[in-house]
């Protein structure tokens, strides 16, 4: 049986969305608010099991009194505070973030990034054909997962679960500035030269598909990846006594990647390199 | 955290360089041979992380060493320090003074920012790289914070110790010069070459300018001699609670740019129950067109070094760091030398004039990142981490360097703390407007007959400033606050520069920039300009500023030679991306990386 722990009793604190009074736990972002009053407010850079970096800037509201707009997966809720999340100047900036990302990057694999382009009426070829894109070629360099830097959003997550927040193996780091900032290890090195340690901690958290399982690129390669076709099994890991949960991504009764629940009190989704991708001898039929 | 390092090795150069910084490795876990005592006990942990604040120095220790970071001695740094590999790969590619590529030992750096490029840059560079050849880099760089004598260019060469000669204003022939005999290139003019008010009659009458040009500045008994150490003396009569009391009445609000109390800011800082109490002093001072602070430190270094003591006496700290940007060397080393003099006189220490406080000052060398200007990635910056912004709050009064409450000042919102003390509240607040009281540095350049640093009482109007400056005829155009700040039209000059007046006419003071542009100057040039700065200059960590100020300068590229019509829809497309960056944006980089722009499409007419 899992238990989640319940935590210490916090007091509620009542503030106004969009007209309407919400009360949450102190603590709660403007977010956790948003989510528990039933509205849809686009993410990207917001990790269930990461602390908030607040850099997509896609989820931004308005909140009276504040000079700019505010990210609300970060920007703890406080009592009284008026929120909007429907306003003409909070619609025009998530409009631009999306073009602008869109416009830069290859969104075709992060999941609602087309239903927000579409609510938002965003238009991101107006920016004309010579805008400048990342247009990174894969990386394939080992045979377990592939960082395909013409997807990422630089949204930190991949660093936060690789570093001090989950992993603790520091293997990659943001470097560059700008626009010219990429995720890399130390000299820009191929994997097989740094600290990873594969357990793809980082995969699990990526929002865009921009670090994929190998099997996942190569059958998308090949245009035999059909997420229709897919059962999803959580089971127990085998390799050890920790029994961290495995949900297996089945198609075709071949195991074709591995995730973990997030919600799971004791891992959080992290795994290490054996759950993650040491599947192989489960469809070893020979 | 399990470290994993390469195998690539330090040159003995690269080795020595790390020592002569960090002292030599005490065991092999720090990148020492290994002896048998290594394999019975580790070292590591926490004290071993918490050095991780002299990774930046470190970084300087190399690149002023050997030029350019290789892979070997990045990893002895990292072993020395445990920090991993990757997170300062991260943030020895953040600075552009840094370069993990080879290159040559001497980099001479040529400013092709505003000023500079209005005094000729452009040929500058292409004659000093045509001199130069291969042997030395020619970097392109932005504002060097010698506006005053554009076109400006710093050579800086690597080895034991570096050199750097500055050149300005520059020909070929001087920048050459710099470059390839640092030592022997002309040495630069005093820095009350910069004070057109220096020398002049009534200089005694100015307040944070009167020692600039009178007192030797390195000597601190000329400092005393003329008024040094006596705000100190009344900050110890008054007590803390006095001293921010003064400085709350006083009226000061923050000369950097977004004008905060700083009483307040001392006063919420003060009352943190959370020790220890952090200084910081921003001498970052990257504005396009800023060059105050570089000023005060070249002339007047111990003023600095009084105010800093008497604030942190105010805030309870025993600590003060100043940032200084690296671009800055002159301003670097006479800092260095007054706190090292106000150290051995006891004016730092343990017992600071016998007063049994304790106070001292280290000096951080930026590494040429305007955004770490900006105060929490002036921390991150500091701690050793890429100079990020962090999202506030938590604000730096609570959370600030190293996580501990600080307070973080403008060199020259210090300075003001000395007349303050000296003269008494009521009377410095009689200076002034009523919202803006003292005195005020205004950096004007461009095309005056006498740029440099002019200090007025807050209230005069940008035609009094200017006509001061000598204006010469033709005046097209007037960049006030910078590149982040906005134009104002010829016609515009009776603006106050006040704050609020500034506010009202619904353009920015900022930092006390005041460029003049003449119509010789194109106007679509000029943006372009700023438009690259703030590309090059956003640290890319949030979406509207990093692909925002590309699309900005995209859209101003494709307009460079179009009016009318046929920039209408490029226009339009620049106001979406510029209300989106000023609202969506982390700090205030990519907040105001519209506000030239669209102030010389509105008020300037620009594409008409």
């Amino acid at each position: 049986m899992t238990v989640t722990p319940l935590g210490i009793p916090r007091r509620l604190l009542e503030f106004t969305i969009d007209g309407q009074e919400v009360r949450v736990p102190e603590c709660s972002t403007i977010l956790d608010a948003c989510r528990t009053a039933g509205k849809d407010v686009p993410t990207l850079c917001e990790g269930d099991t990461l602390r908030p970096k607040n850099a997509c800037r896609v989820c931004v509201v308005e909140v009276e009194g504040s000079r700019t707009l505010v990210p609300a997966c970060s920007r703890k809720a406080e009592p009284g505070m008026v929120v909007k999340t429907g306003t003409e100047r909070v619609r025009h900036s998530r409009k631009l973030v999306l073009e602008l990302l869109a416009s830069s990057v290859d969104l075709s694999t992060t999941p609602r990034a087309a239903e927000w382009i579409k609510e938002y009426e965003a238009k991101p070829d107006r920016f004309g054909p010579d805008a400048a894109r990342l247009d990174e070629e894969p990386r394939v360099d080992n045979d377990l997962y592939v960082r395909d830097y013409g997807k990422c959003i630089l949204c930190y997550k991949c660093v936060d679960a690789c570093g001090d927040q989950w992993q603790n193996s520091f293997a990659i780091s943001v470097s560059g500035r700008g626009f010219d900032a990429r995720i890399a290890v130390e000299h820009d090195a191929p994997l097989t030269d740094s600290a990873c340690v594969y357990c793809g901690n980082c995969v699990e958290v990526c929002p865009t598909g921009a670090l994929s399982f190998k099997s996942e690129f190569d059958m998308r390669a090949a245009g035999t990846w059909d997420e229709s076709r897919h059962t999803e099994t959580t089971t127990v890991c085998a390799y050890c006594g920790v029994g961290c949960n495995l949900t297996l991504h089945v198609q075709d009764n071949e195991i074709v990647k591995v995730t973990s629940p997030h919600d799971n009190p004791v891992t959080h989704g992290n795994l290490c390199i054996k759950g993650r991708f040491g599947y192989q001898h489960v469809q070893n039929r020979g | 955290m399990d470290l994993h390092f390469g195998d690539s090795r330090p040159t003995d150069d690269e080795r020595a360089a790390v020592d002569a910084l960090l002292g030599p490795p005490e065991s092999s876990w720090e990148g020492a041979d290994r002896t048998d005592a290594d394999l019975r006990w580790a070292r590591g942990g926490r004290e071993a992380r918490d050095r991780r604040d002299l990774l930046l120095p470190g970084l300087h220790a190399l690149n002023d060493r050997i030029g350019w970071i290789s892979e070997g001695a990045l990893d002895y740094l990292c072993r020395r320090l445990t920090v991993p590999p990757a997170e300062a790969y991260g943030v020895a590619t953040f600075y552009a003074m840094f370069s993990v590529r080879p290159r040559p030992a001497t980099v001479l750096h040529i400013c092709t920012d505003l000023a500079c490029t209005a005094a000729g840059a452009a040929g500058l560079c292409d004659g000093a790289e045509a001199a130069l050849g291969p042997g030395v880099h020619v970097e392109r760089s932005p504002c060097l914070g010698l506006c005053e004598r554009a076109p400006a260019a710093l050579a800086v060469r690597a080895g034991d110790p570096v050199r750097t000669a500055v050149s300005a204003p520059a020909t070929v022939e001087a920048a050459v010069l710099a470059a390839t005999a640092p030592d022997s290139a002309p040495q630069e003019p005093p820095a009350a070459t910069a004070v057109p008010q220096a020398g002049q009659e009534g200089q005694e009458g100015l307040i944070l300018l009167k020692r600039v040009g009178v007192v030797d500045p390195s000597s601190l008994d000329d400092y005393r001699a003329n008024g040094g150490c006596t705000a100190l003396r009344r900050a110890f009569e008054l007590g803390p609670a006095g001293v921010i009391r003064e400085v709350t009445d006083s009226g000061l609000v923050g000369r950097g740019g977004a004008a905060f109390p700083t009483g307040r800011k001392w006063q919420a800082t003060a009352s943190q129950p959370d020790r220890p109490h952090y200084l910081v002093c921003n001498a970052d001072e990257s504005e396009p067109g800023t060059f105050k602070d570089r000023v005060i430190m070249e002339g007047d270094p111990y003023a600095l070094v009084e105010a800093m003591t008497i604030a942190a006496y105010a805030i309870g700290a025993h600590r003060g760091l100043v940032y200084i940007r690296g671009e800055y060397p002159r301003a670097i080393h006479r800092i260095q030398h007054a706190v090292d003099q106000a150290r051995a006189r006891g004016l730092l220490g343990d017992d600071v004039l016998g007063q049994g406080f304790a106070f001292d000052i280290e000096i951080r060398r930026g590494a040429g990142a305007y955004i770490c200007g900006e105060e929490t990635a002036l921390f991150n910056s500091i701690e050793g981490y890429r100079g990020e912004p962090r999202s506030k709050p938590p604000f730096p009064v609570e959370k600030g360097l190293f996580g501990k409450p600080t307070v973080e000042n403008n060199v020259e919102t210090l300075v003001n703390v000395l007349p303050i003390l000296t003269m008494g509240a009521p009377a410095y607040a009689a200076i002034g407007t009523e919202r803006s009281t003292g005195p005020k540095l205004f950096c004007v350049s461009g095309c005056v007959a006498r740029p440099g640093v002019y200090e007025l009482p807050f209230g005069a109007t940008l035609g009094e400033l200017l006509r001061l400056a000598g204006v010469r005829d033709g005046l097209r155009a007037v960049l006030l606050g910078g590149a982040a700040g906005g134009f104002v039209r010829p016609d515009e000059l009776g603006i106050p520069l006040t704050f609020e007046g500034t506010r009202e006419a619904g353009t920015t003071l900022g930092s006390g920039v005041v460029m003049a542009f003449d119509d010789t100057v194109p106007l679509p040039g000029l943006l372009l300009r700023i438009a690259r700065f703030f590309r090059e200059e956003s640290c890319g960590q949030c979406v509207p500023c990093r692909v925002g100020t590309v699309r900005q300068e995209e859209a101003l590229h494709r307009i460079v030679t179009r009016t009318g019509a046929d920039a209408a829809g490029d226009i339009a497309l620049l106001r979406e991306v510029g209300r989106a960056m000023r609202d969506a944006s982390i700090c205030g980089l990519g907040q105001t990386a519209w506000n030239a722009v669209e102030s010389a499409i509105d008020r300037l007419g620009a594409y008409e």
